[in-house]
């Protein structure tokens, strides 16, 4: 069967796109959070995944407002990237793995996660980011990949509980896969920032060190949260935390720190980085 | 009986649900159209007439034309779609947070700063 070896959250500022290209990992504004990434990409290099499982909100890239899926997953042999219209680099395509796909589709949707299914799709640089973060000017990547979109974007959004399940189904899935494929489950997204509104830079540092530390020990803790609750501590666009919260129900069970990394401000965002393994 | 919810309200905050989906739904889909660099083009040779072609109602389009985050905002507009047309005219991030907080970008921007320590 299949191994999940860990998981990695991280921001996914579009900024970052551009850092990279202009090659500002040491600039001083730049240089706090590309520092978190060395042992990141010691402990891949160490636990050696094929596929990545990234689980990340579209920002009006592949799905439009005319089409919102709540979860969504890419079924494609091949993801491309395109222009955002932002003046980002649009990078090289990315490697699907379509068996891992149709078994998660078809697994989740007896567990009762009726998930939209994508035979194309374009991913945005909330995928395309944390690839390039973890294995830097390695195109095409190294790892197969599995895109799965949570909305962030159009309320009502899933709670956190629903996400938390929605993980560990995720996660058993993986686990049920006839391969001996190993796996590492990415959420991308957060921590706290407000991009819009007179609350626009709202930050809450206290909150995501809180997070962050509950995403290990207590993962249940931040579904005690409404959406509301976690806007209102987050930001609005702060409740992409989800998709971390994902994620770590996909790793099933309880899970030790191999790296965390949290820094502010990337752009209007409180930057953040946790590395996780099964224990 | 009053079957509607009370909307929950922050400070400074709006939340993109449906009634702003319902509402900004001309003004969102025109700035999804600014993924494409040829539709870029076509917006800055004639704005207003973009604007019509995608049936902006004319509080979008005043919003839209003068660049005021708060008032598209207002109009229904997502800030991940609005951030499209921004892009258009070069506006970051602190440009937009410094115009809807009525601060200079310098004081935006240090303000980001000071919340992280």
């Amino acid at each position: 069967m299949a191994k999940i070896v860990g998981g990695i959250n991280v921001t996914h500022v579009p900024y970052i796109g551009r850092a990279i290209a202009n090659n500002l990992q040491q600039d001083p504004y730049w240089k706090p959070f590309f520092d978190g990434f060395p042992p990141v990409r010691q402990w891949l290099a160490k636990v050696k995944p094929d596929i990545a499982v990234v689980i990340y909100n579209d920002h009006g890239l592949n799905f439009f407002l005319d089409k919102m899926p709540t979860f969504a997953i890419g079924a494609a042999p091949e993801y491309s990237n395109a222009d955002e219209g932002w003046g980002i680099p649009t990078l090289p395509p990315y490697q699907g793995d379509v068996d891992l796909s149709w078994h998660m589709i078809d697994s989740l949707i007896e567990e009762e996660f009726d998930i939209v299914t994508c035979q194309e799709m374009l991913v945005d640089h909330a995928f395309t980011i944390p690839l390039e973060l973890f294995w830097p000017d390695q195109h095409p990547c190294p790892v197969r990949t599995v895109p799965i979109c949570v909305n962030t974007v159009q309320f009502p959004l899933p709670t956190a509980a629903r996400c938390f399940k929605f993980g560990q189904a995720i996660g058993r899935t993986i686990e049920s896969w006839d391969s001996d494929a190993r796996v590492v489950v990415i959420g991308t997204g957060g921590l706290s920032h407000q991009l819009d509104g007179q609350r626009a830079g709202f930050i809450n540092k206290e909150f995501d060190l809180m997070f962050m530390e509950k995403l290990i020990s207590d993962p249940l803790w931040v579904t005690r949260y409404s959406i509301p609750d976690l806007v209102e501590l987050t930001g609005t666009q702060g409740v992409e935390l989800l998709n971390w919260l994902t994620a770590r129900g996909a790793l099933l069970g309880e899970v030790a720190k191999v790296h965390a990394n949290y820094h502010v401000p990337i752009s209007n965002t409180a930057s953040g980085l946790l590395c996780m393994e099964a224990v | 009986m009053n079957t509607s919810k009370q909307k929950r309200v922050i400070p400074g905050t709006t939340m993109f649900d449906g009634e702003q989906a319902r509402k900004g739904y001309a003004l969102n889909k025109m700035c999804f159209s600014f993924n494409s660099a040829e539709n870029r083009a076509e917006y800055l040779e004639d704005k207003e007439a973009y604007c019509d072609k995608y049936g902006l109602n004319e509080q979008q389009k005043k919003a839209a034309l003068s660049l005021q985050v708060l008032d598209m905002l207002a109009a229904g507009g997502n800030a991940y779609y609005l951030a499209k047309l921004g892009g258009i005219f070069g506006l970051d991030m602190q440009d937009v947070g410094a115009q809807q907080t009525g601060m200079t970008k310098e004081a935006f921007k240090a303000k980001l700063v000071e919340a992280g320590k």
